[in-house]
């Protein structure tokens, strides 16, 4: 199966990037899960939290302040205001 | 001629504590700019993500957005200047200030009033001596800006662009900063933050094209979030340059103004053992001549 490749960056620096099974974030309109093969989507992020499966390891949480992501070819961007990783995130980064 | 010698040997020790300064000066400046690059280069992941978001909804629709559609007549135009808070920094400042002491002018030539936003006590220091009117200005932390700052300053300049021309508000907004190009080529430089220039890019290869998006909730309201983020997000980056530029410009001068104190050091020091030599001379001299006025 295919894998998302996940980006966060926040407006002075990079977050976290890394493989993922499964992303989930808060729009505006509610809540959107994007899986692999979702098709390109540019949206606006409320504040709220991130959760990112990653392919391996455990779930990553992500609080943010709002901003947007995109999503194009399996390439998912995020970009955040102010973005803070939670617990376990650690394990994730590469 | 005692007298000689100990002024000399002022100079020689108070240019020998000021060099003591610009070598230290120079030091922090050199591990600052460090850093600053470093932030320069982190902030642009975050850069290229909206400026590409922002293409994308550009060339996607047909956007009727007040932040890119061009007033139809420009009466008043706000300028950004990027300056430094501390001086010791070459002509750091003063090209920026004459950057846009220009493009006043050429404003002005143009039939339009100018509003000045200042960023860096330099810039306040310049207007304040010249009684000349500024709207805002924001001091404190140039070598090292704040996210929030460059925030707040998006915000009071959107504001003033969202108010009408009689109320006060702008209808297009430059911005005057020093880009850095390397450690010794920084360029003052003028950019027009708004209204918005989107360039349409030529259909180039098949890789890049962007994909049709969908948009959430609508292409408006993403654009409404977008813009304001996108003109954020250029200021931040301008200021994180400037501060880059303000680092290298400050060693470069304290670089020369070290080199001109050893130089100075050297001329004293030998215009000193000149004088201590001609003393010892003259006293020989008497010596030698009473010797020989008593012997005869």
């Amino acid at each position: 199966m295919a894998e998302l490749e996940v980006e966060i960056v926040a407006a002075d620096h990079f977050v976290w990037s890394g493989a993922a099974k499964m992303v989930k974030a808060r729009t505006s309109d509610g809540e959107i899960g994007i899986l692999p093969g979702h098709s390109p989507l540019l949206a606006i992020m409320a504040e709220g939290e991130l959760a990112i499966q990653p392919v391996s390891g455990d779930r990553i949480s992500v609080a943010v302040d709002g901003g947007f992501f995109s999503v194009d070819n399996n390439r998912v961007v995020i970009v955040a205001d102010n973005a803070q990783l939670g617990e376990a995130a650690t394990a994730g980064i590469r | 001629m005692g007298a000689q010698i100990r002024v000399y040997r002022q100079k020689i020790s108070s240019t020998t504590s000021m060099r003591k300064i610009f070598k230290a000066m120079e030091l922090i400046a050199t591990s600052r700019i460090g850093k600053a690059r470093a932030r320069v280069a982190a902030s642009l992941p975050y850069a290229n993500a909206i400026t590409r978001a922002v293409s994308a909804v550009a060339t996607q629709s047909e956007i009727d957005h007040p932040l890119t559609t061009e007033p139809e007549q420009i009466r008043r135009a706000a300028v950004l200047v990027i300056t430094s808070d501390r001086g010791l920094a070459g002509s750091y400042s003063a090209s920026v200030l004459k950057q846009a002491e220009g493009l006043t002018e050429l404003l002005h030539a143009e039939g339009k009033e100018v509003k000045a936003y200042l960023i860096g006590r330099k810039a306040q220091a310049y207007f304040d001596f010249r009684s000349r009117p500024y709207a805002r200005v924001w001091t404190g932390g140039t070598d090292a800006p704040e996210f929030e700052t460059a925030q707040e300053v998006g915000t009071a300049l959107l504001e003033d662009f969202a108010t009408s021309f009689e109320e006060g508000g702008v209808d297009e907004i430059h911005v005057v900063y020093t880009r850095f190009k390397s450690m010794v080529t920084q360029e003052p430089l003028v950019i027009r933050l708004l209204p918005l220039e989107v360039v349409e890019q030529e259909a180039g290869s098949e890789s890049e094209l962007l994909p049709l998006y969908e948009f959430e909730p609508e292409t408006e309201q993403v654009l409404d979030a977008l813009l304001p983020r996108y003109i954020e997000s250029r200021i931040f980056a301008a200021m994180l340059q400037a501060a880059a530029s303000e680092l290298a410009a400050r060693q470069r001068a304290m670089k020369s103004a070290g080199d001109n104190a050893t130089d100075l050091i050297k001329k004293y020091t030998r215009l000193r053992n000149t004088a201590r030599q001609a003393e010892i001379t003259q006293e020989l001299s008497e010596i030698v001549a009473g010797a020989d006025a008593l012997a005869s």
